[in-house]
């Protein structure tokens, strides 16, 4: 028998999983498995390489399995990931000298605030399109090698690499060294224009070129997988909101989507050159098919929306599950004046403030758990509104549709609300794990299951559409209030922190 | 805030300790483990054992949780995680029959729907999400009757509703019609609520067992029978959907 699915990992931030596709791009199976989030200090999140090593190997036998399938029934194996996400390994040993320093972590704010000095925090913009954040790669790998005495100089003679994700994953699976354009782009250490290392970036953050992956295309046969996968090849990577992009069938300049999972991530393609923003938000790239010149795509990046659930459920433990928010929250008609800002690991765009610390704003007396609930879900379309914003005016092209993904597009109450705060409609596409089925493309394109994109266009379909409904008072005042709490986020870290 | 009831602190604090148990206790052990006079435990386990919420054993006379408080805990799945928990599954009966899916839970004798599935063919569609529907009407409702008989005794009381020539008014029908639904797993709607539009409908099951919710694809009846036949390769992908997200919400595969 032919080969006639692909299949997608997708190596999130809380869980793995692997989804196969067929031909049309619809669901066939599906495993998942969550791994540790270790928080050694507040602020600190790593991951440990190994577990998510293990659990994607695991997650593609059991969406096999439960799919009754052979990983002789796969045509390719293509991945996303959670992006800037920093390993550094020995590959003689193949062990990582350091758990993997996860993108929401925190400790290199000190190292960003030195890099950036008196020229700031956009000293390296226009190479790579990032400001200086905790969130981006470079300043991690920096840390890492400054950690124990030794690694620098191992980094300098290759006895050390360095990986995001996929690079770790790959490396694994196939002995290659090497990433993709779309992760590269996320690390600080990549030139937008070249799309290859830039020397002044890797001289100003201390990162040996000798301990960095090739980088290639999104969409390409990176090798063959050892036993652990039977031999498929492995042929796409893409960070995960790019293959939540490519996922959307988003592949002309001008097309959006936003995708709503741990943190929210809204990205639009702008085509073969790379924008700069002057409005807070990132450049980075969105897909190199092949040969093909690489697409790029201005970013939103918010670090906490569905994480705030999470927080609500685990930390402070007045929901026993994720969706159990909207029932809470439908408990009363509105938030009761209150305005949560989840600036967990400070803000990210618009603002890019790494000083600004969470804040629920306007309590009083009268506020109950419902309310709390209400605010928790309002945070992820009024922060969706200030990047809406931001492209907007970026690009100058007003937005007339949202396309969400994600999980927490399950929730009704907040696609209405984010409906109705965007004053546009919201719709969600009937795959919603945008995520894995863009890494399916990828890698269906790359081995020619899949002839071109425009053949993809056609998988797209509506599965849901939310229309606006608030007046355009309430959704002012709304939003005036919203920006005064986030103003009250601002400045909270001191230098003794 | 009142004092609390002390008798029902105690009947709570016997139903903990016999759910923490995977062997039967007892009297004297309840008692002991609570420190409690047997008598105390003896007049409180009567009345759980009268309203099902323990059983014992006619042999030993030990005592175990009942079934009745089994499916008061479990056969309430909110709404939301259910949506939730069914997001991909829904859409994958969407793309696979390229019709609209909706899933429905009980509700105050109706059919509350809680997921709505565009059908994939980006024709205008508007969210039902919150909708009610009546339960004899329809297929989701008839899956959810059948499998909450106690249910079928309100509607016996007079005849139903009449939406269309085709809706099943007489409660005795709807009986025979609902042991067919418990003999063949799903039900169907051919025409009963909406003239020209036929469902197909199939119980979502949790680990307990019990239909928490019925998952169904509608469209036009040219398009889900032949000859008024429902389609069976449609009616197994609502089966199939149904019982992956069961499945998933962790009941044994049946
Ligand atoms: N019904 C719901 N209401 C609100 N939030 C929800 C709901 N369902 C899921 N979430 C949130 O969505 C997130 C899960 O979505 P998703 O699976 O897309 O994220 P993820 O891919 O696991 O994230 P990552 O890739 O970062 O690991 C969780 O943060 C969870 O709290
Ligand atoms: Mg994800």
């Amino acid at each position: 028998m032919n080969a006639q699915y692909v299949a997608a990992i997708d190596q999130g931030t809380s869980s793995s999983r692997c989804l196969v596709f067929d031909l049309q791009g619809r669901i066939v199976s599906l495993s998942q498995k969550e791994h540790e989030q270790i928080f050694p200090r507040p602020g600190w999140v790593e991951h440990d390489p190994h577990e998510i090593l293990r659990n994607v190997i695991e997650v593609v036998h059991g969406a096999l399995d439960t799919g009754g399938l052979d990983v002789r029934d796969l045509v390719a194996v293509g991945i996303a990931n959670q992006r800037e996400t920093t390993v550094v390994w020995d590959p003689h040993t193949g062990e990582p000298v350091h758990n993997a320093i996860v993108w929401q972590d925190t400790r290199t704010d000190a190292l960003c605030r030195k890099l950036g000095a008196e020229l700031g925090q956009d000293r390296f913009r226009d190479k790579c399109g990032l400001p200086l954040a905790t969130y981006f790669s470079g300043p991690k790998v920096s840390w890492l090698l400054d950690s124990a005495p030794g690694l620098r100089k191992r980094a300098e003679e290759g006895d050390l690499l360095f990986g995001t994700m996929d690079s770790w994953l790959i490396w694994n699976l196939t002995g290659r060294h090497v990433t993709d354009v779309t992760n590269a782009s996320r690390t600080m250490l990549m030139n937008l224009e070249t799309l290859d290392w830039d020397d002044t970036l890797l001289d100003a953050m201390g990162v040996p070129r000798a301990m960095l992956p090739a980088i290639q295309p999104s969409s390409a046969i990176y090798g063959e997988a050892g036993d652990s996968l039977g031999g498929v090849p492995i042929a796409a990577a893409l960070g995960d909101q790019q293959a939540a992009l490519f996922g959307q069938t988003c592949f002309s300049a001008g097309e959006a989507k936003c995708t709503y999972g741990t943190g929210s991530f809204l990205l639009l393609n702008t085509g073969s050159r790379p924008v700069l923003s002057g409005h807070g938000l990132i450049t980075t790239v969105g897909s190199k098919i092949g040969d093909e010149p690489a697409t790029y795509a201005l970013e939103g990046s918010i670090a906490v929306t569905g994480a705030l659930v999470q927080w609500f459920r685990d930390k402070v433990g007045l929901i026993g599950s994720a969706p159990e928010v909207e029932t809470l929250a439908r408990t009363v008609d509105d938030n009761g004046g209150i305005y949560f800002v989840p600036a967990f690991s400070g803000l990210f765009a618009p603002h890019w403030r790494g000083d600004a610390r969470g804040v629920i704003a306007g309590l009083t007396g009268y506020v109950t758990k419902g309310h709390l609930a209400r605010a928790v879900l309002e945070a992820t379309a009024w922060q969706t509104r200030e990047v809406v914003d931001a492209m907007n005016a970026d690009s100058g092209i007003e937005m007339t549709s949202l396309k969400a993904d994600g999980g927490m597009t399950a929730n009704n109450l907040l696609m209405q609300f984010l409906a109705d705060v965007l004053g546009l409609p919201v719709v969600r596409p009937n795959v919603a794990e945008t995520v894995s089925l863009g890494a399916a493309y990828a890698a269906g394109l790359a081995v020619g299951f899949w002839p071109d994109v425009e053949s993809l266009r056609a998988n797209w379909h509506k599965a849901a559409e939310w229309i606006p409904n608030m007046d355009q008072a309430e959704r002012d005042r709304g939003y005036r209030k919203w920006k005064k709490a986030v103003q009250r986020t601002l400045d909270w870290v001191d230098d003794d922190d | 805030m009142p004092k609390p009831i002390q008798s029902i602190e105690r009947a709570s604090a016997i139903l903990r300790l016999l759910s923490g148990r995977t062997r039967r206790l007892s009297l004297a052990e309840v008692a002991g483990e609570l420190g409690l006079p047997k008598g105390t435990v003896y007049g409180i386990m009567r009345t759980l054992l009268s309203v099902g919420f323990v059983e014992q054993d006619p042999e030993s006379g030990k005592y175990r949780i009942g079934a009745a408080l089994l499916h008061l805990g479990s056969s309430y799945l909110d709404g939301n995680e259910l949506r939730t928990r069914a997001l991909n599954w829904a859409d994958w009966l969407a793309a696979r029959t390229n019709e609209s899916v909706r899933l429905g839970t009980l509700h105050d004798g109706q059919v509350l729907l809680v997921h709505h599935v565009f059908r994939p063919d980006n024709s205008p569609q508007v969210l039902e999400v919150g909708a009610l529907l009546p339960m004899h009407a329809t297929a989701m409702g008839k899956v959810l009757l059948a499998y909450h008989p106690y249910l079928t005794e309100d509607l016996s009381n007079g005849r139903l509703p009449r939406f269309t020539s085709g809706t099943i008014t007489d409660p005795k029908l709807l009986a025979i019609e609902l042991e067919q639904v418990r003999e063949q797993g799903w039900a169907a709607s051919l025409e009963e609520l909406i003239e020209g539009e036929t469902s197909f409908a199939a119980p979502i099951r949790d680990r307990q067992g019990v239909a928490v919710g019925a998952i169904a694809i509608s469209g036009p009846t040219e398009r889900l029978c032949d000859d008024a036949q429902p389609r069976i390769e449609l009616v197994s992908y609502v089966r199939e959907g149904a019982r992956t997200i069961s499945r998933d919400l962790g009941a044994v595969p049946w």
